[in-house]
């Protein structure tokens, strides 16, 4: 078999092989992001914080899902299917967020019925 | 149609060949650990008729009970007990696996031109999982049964007394949830990697289409059901109270979580069902398919659309009025997709030369019933007359004209199809025509009366009702609508026997089918019935799937085969 | 093609009959692990709702909920997890190339990474067992004698309050709102429907009044004044999302195990590497969700 010998040379017949030097960057990349992710909790930017919190977050799956997950190499088609899995539980996220935003007013505050109930045993 | 040569032995009708699926192996482990997709979905009609049976007991109970004011033969709680184990298996066990599992394990490979579908192994674990699910829905009933609708809604399902049952069923919704979504996977797998050269996605029969459509609402929409069912089974247990009121929970959340997914069920019954009607449409009026990609596009686009719809079952449990408006307009927007197939349809029958076959008189009964419920959906999805018609029988109408009317209708339509494939053998074309009549007879009879129940205000999963049968006052014609309800589930009924006799009297005595009956001219018609093991040996030949010319009737054969006038004969590449 | 001498040429024994080449059996598993992936991501994606719901109403139950997770348990478990994903990655590399002893010692190492997550995840766990923090109404319970933090002497803040819905803005006495007088109502603590979730203006105060963070940081959950109505909730999410990742490391610990038994018996080859990728993938998908985890929960 002549392809034989060429398969050894990172061409494989299926797949595609990553090599360890990128899968090594990209690590020390996820770690550093971990570092700077719990380094920018720290500082408190308001309604802003969760967002930064959530980009990084972002960032960082983005890499593992293009170079651990080989998806930058893949068929687009895997891309498509995982990316429209996202697509699908933002728009649950959104609408149920909508409806809930909108009805909250009408909630009765406060610790709930059977929490009184305990805490009122626990206070006696 | 004329001319045909019965000395010279046509290639369709040489005697069939020993060795088919049915007869390739022996002994009831071959069959309980099989890999043929043929077997599998053997294996899945025959439970899921089986099932069909006991969730239609019990609606004959609930027909039994309501026929007259005040208690018949069910207590309360046993009435209660006996609508939600009857929704239970009607809706988790028989439609959501109905045709994709039976039928369309069975016809999609051969469909495809492929030898079997793409992960075996899967589909088997699939199917113990769905027998696993029904032995664990079904065994509720033992152990003080569940009374909170197959809905399962929060707090009746975290505050009843039944911990049990509710546990065994959240525990088989998961489990049957998982058997779906293994389902979907394998079918869009084998969509997607299995076709054979020449079958690109244009030639697909539509069937095929509202397959994978439904593959896509399978994976994307189940998954949410099992999160919820599990959260539902942890708060029964340890009363965490995410979904409970008394401890901060909020119930109208998992209403959202459940509609999430169950508005999508509803397409994953609807979508094979209509997948079906093209496909009887077409054969049995001998006649192209009209507008094939608006068909098959609309099937996608319903998918995608029903992700966007799930408030419309909320308008009056708390959702707020913006989100109802949201969803109310979404709603409508479903009728574009749903219209655009039903118009293709009639427009593929106009001029076409129809055969009354059973197969074709459930298709027509199909368009009748789907249309009744699509225009009562558009009074469910206007905002102010829901107020009105919100938990009445008017729903109940609505959605059994659906589910029945549309995905069962059309499972059974397909059964009669793809009998003779399956079998081998030909069913008593007189009966069916018998049967095919009283159900749709009775069928209408039992919900039609419903629409006016519910329009005149009788609420849903009431266990009596005021009224006198005999004597009706204006407002009380509860009772006349429910006897004449009543007796039409008992018409239904005998039709629905009347086919089981003549189905299995078909094994035994039918005659033996020929490879094609109908005249299809998609692949599975193109090997011989039953088909062998190995479904095509060679590639078949692909072309249109709904180019008729190209066939012709042998009568001595009873049955269709390519024309002799043409080069290709089917099979050869 | 269908003769027997050149099936055992084109079917090598990995290779499904109903498949014609390897190619096409890879790129099936492929595409048949990816979907499966989209429903792992809907899963948790329901969690990920209700998160966001309760967050987006009732962001004090974050904030307050938050401070009883320990941010560099969680970080070292982030760091762990990051690493086994690494090795995970490399070891598919290396059953590319046939590469056996690499693919051993990758699986090894991503095994000991999940072993060490699910190690910390225990001690986390047990330690909020053991301080009463549990989901639902189990958090008002009173907890165990092993609990240090848990002052008798001190009251239960919120004892004695009842939820009343208050019809009227300006009534704000018990005889204006008609209720028996034998019910017992903190008026302060009832906010009036439509003025905000969930008395976030009160918690706007109370939160000012206390100066040493660090005193009500020791104290236990339940009695500190600042406890937000329904604390229990962050706990309930907490407990739900994590549990459901953990049993999911679980099974990836399974799914290397599994691996591991396969590529010592030398069952994986650069030729047929399939179920090592789709692990691979799988346990990708686990990094992954707990990358987001980590920030929405104990960094906030």
């Amino acid at each position: 078999m002549a392809s034989e010998s060429s398969q050894h040379e990172g061409h494989p017949e299926v797949g595609h092989v990553v090599p360890v030097r990128i899968l090594f960057v990209t690590g020390m990349g996820l770690l550093a992001l971990t570092l700077l992710t719990v380094w920018a909790a720290s500082f408190d930017f308001g309604n802003l914080n969760i967002w930064i919190a959530l980009a990084i977050a972002v960032v960082k799956g983005t890499l593992v899902v293009m170079f651990f997950m080989h998806l930058l190499y893949d068929r687009p088609f895997h891309g498509i299917v995982f990316v429209s899995s996202l697509a699908f539980v933002a728009l649950f996220i959104s609408f149920a967020l909508t409806d809930t935003f909108e009805y909250a007013g009408d909630l009765d505050p406060g610790d709930a019925p059977k929490v009184v109930e305990k805490l009122n045993v626990l206070g006696e | 149609m004329t001319t045909i040569d019965t000395t010279k032995p046509t290639p369709g009708a040489e005697t069939p060949p020993v060795d088919n699926y049915l007869t390739h192996s022996t002994g009831i482990m071959s069959w309980l650990g099989t890999l043929d997709h043929k077997r599998i979905g053997v294996m899945y009609l025959v439970s899921i008729l089986t099932a069909f049976f006991l969730g239609g007991m019990f609606a004959m109970l609930l027909r039994l009970e309501l026929m007259f004011p005040g208690e018949q033969i069910l207590s309360q709680d046993q009435y209660n007990m006996a609508f939600t184990l009857h929704g239970v298996i009607m809706v988790f066990l028989v439609i959501i696996p109905s045709v994709p599992a039976s039928l369309g394990n069975f016809v999609l490979p051969i469909m495809l031109g492929a030898k079997d579908v793409a992960f075996p192994r899967l589909n088997l674990f699939s199917y113990y999982l769905w027998v696993t699910g029904a032995v664990l829905a079904v065994s509720s009933i033992f152990f003080g049964g569940v009374d909170t609708g197959w809905t399962l809604y929060v707090p009746y399902s975290t505050s009843g007394t039944q911990m049990n049952g509710i546990l065994l069923v959240t525990f088989a919704v998961f489990v049957l949830g998982f058997s779906s979504i293994f389902t979907g996977i394998n079918f869009i797998v084998t969509i997607h990697r299995l076709r054979p050269p020449g079958m690109t996605w244009f030639r697909m029969p539509l069937f095929l289409w509202a397959i994978y459509a439904t593959g896509i609402l399978q994976v994307m929409a189940t998954p949410v059901i099992g999160i919820t069912v599990a959260l539902l089974a942890v708060e029964r247990l340890f009363g965490i109270g995410i979904f409970d009121p008394a401890l901060g929970g909020d119930p109208v959340l998992f209403q959202h979580f459940f509609w999430f997914y169950s508005h999508p069920a509803v397409y994953i019954m609807i979508l094979p069902g209509m997948g079906i009607i093209s496909e009887l449409i077409s054969v049995h009026s001998h006649k192209h398919i009209f507008g094939y990609k608006f068909i098959a596009f609309s099937s996608v686009a319903i998918a995608i659309f029903s992700f966007i719809v799930w408030g419309h079952h909320m308008f009056l449990s708390g959702q707020s009025p913006l989100m109802n408006v949201v969803f109310s307009a979404i709603t409508f927007s479903v009728a574009i997709p749903s219209a655009v197939k039903v118009f293709n349809w009639l427009a593929t029958l106009y001029k076409g030369s129809i055969s009354f076959n059973t197969p074709m008189l459930y298709a027509l009964s199909f368009l009748v019933l789907f249309t009744i419920s699509g225009l009562t959906g558009l009074h469910l999805g206007t905002l102010a007359t829901d107020i009105h018609l919100h938990d009445t029988y008017f729903v109940v109408a609505h959605f059994h004209y659906t589910m029945m009317g549309g995905a069962l209708i059309a499972m059974i339509g397909g059964i009669h199809h793809w009998w003779p494939k399956i079998t081998g053998r030909m069913y008593s074309e007189f009966l069916g025509r018998i049967a095919c009549g009283l159900i749709f007879i009775g069928f209408n009879l039992t919900f039609f009366t419903q629409f006016m129940l519910g329009s005149k205000g009788m609420p849903r999963r009431y266990h009596d009702y005021a009224g006198d049968n005999w004597n009706p006052t204006v407002t009380e014609l509860f009772g006349k609508y429910h006897f004449w309800s009543s007796i039409g589930s008992f018409v239904m009924a005998a039709g629905f026997f009347l086919i089981a006799f003549y189905l299995l009297h078909s094994l035994f005595r039918g005659k033996k089918a020929p490879a094609n009956p109908w005249g299809g001219r998609s692949l599975e018609w193109q090997c011989a019935s039953p088909p062998p093991h190995d479904n095509f040996s060679e590639p078949p030949h692909v072309g249109d799937p709904y180019d008729f010319t190209v066939l012709e009737w042998d009568e001595q054969e009873q049955g269709y085969h390519w024309r002799h006038d043409l080069k290709h004969e089917p099979g050869e590449a | 093609m269908t003769t027997t001498a050149s099936t055992t040429h084109d079917h090598p024994d990995f290779l499904a009959h109903h498949w014609d080449t390897p190619k096409q059996q890879f790129e099936a598993g492929k595409l048949g692990m990816w979907l499966f992936l989209a429903t792992e991501v809907l899963l948790f994606g329901g969690l990920f709702v209700g998160y966001a719901v309760w967050r987006g109403n009732h962001p004090e139950l974050f904030k307050f909920g938050s401070q009883y997770l320990d941010t560099t348990m969680g970080a070292i478990n982030t760091v762990v997890l990051i690493l086994s994903s690494l090795t995970m990655a490399w070891a598919v590399t290396c059953a590319q190339r046939g590469n056996r002893k690499g693919l051993i010692i990758g699986l090894l190492l991503t095994l000991a990474g999940a072993g060490g997550f699910l190690g910390i995840k225990y001690f986390e766990y047990s330690h909020k067992f053991n301080e009463g923090w549990f989901p639902g109404a189990y958090f008002y319970d009173k907890p165990s004698d092993r609990s240090h933090t848990w002052d008798d002497n001190l009251p239960v803040p919120g004892a004695g309050q009842l939820v009343v819905p208050v019809p009227d803005t300006e009534a704000r006495s018990i005889e204006e709102l008609g209720l028996p007088a034998d019910i017992l109502v903190e008026l302060s603590t009832v906010v009036p429907p439509g003025q905000g979730p969930s008395g976030l203006e009160e918690l706007a105060l109370t939160d000012t009044v206390h100066t040493d963070d660090h005193a009500e940081h020791e104290m236990h959950a339940l009695q500190r004044e600042d406890r937000p109505a329904n604390a229990h909730m962050f706990f309930n999410i907490y407990f739900m999302m994590t549990g459901l990742h953990g049993l999911h490391v679980l099974g990836g610990v399974g799914v290397m195990i599994w691996l591991l038994i396969g590529a010592v018996k030398g069952r994986f080859n650069e030729k047929y590497f399939t179920p090592v990728d789709l692990g691979g993938l799988y346990w990708h998908i686990v990094d992954l969700i707990w990358i987001f985890l980590f920030p929405l929960f104990y960094l906030i």
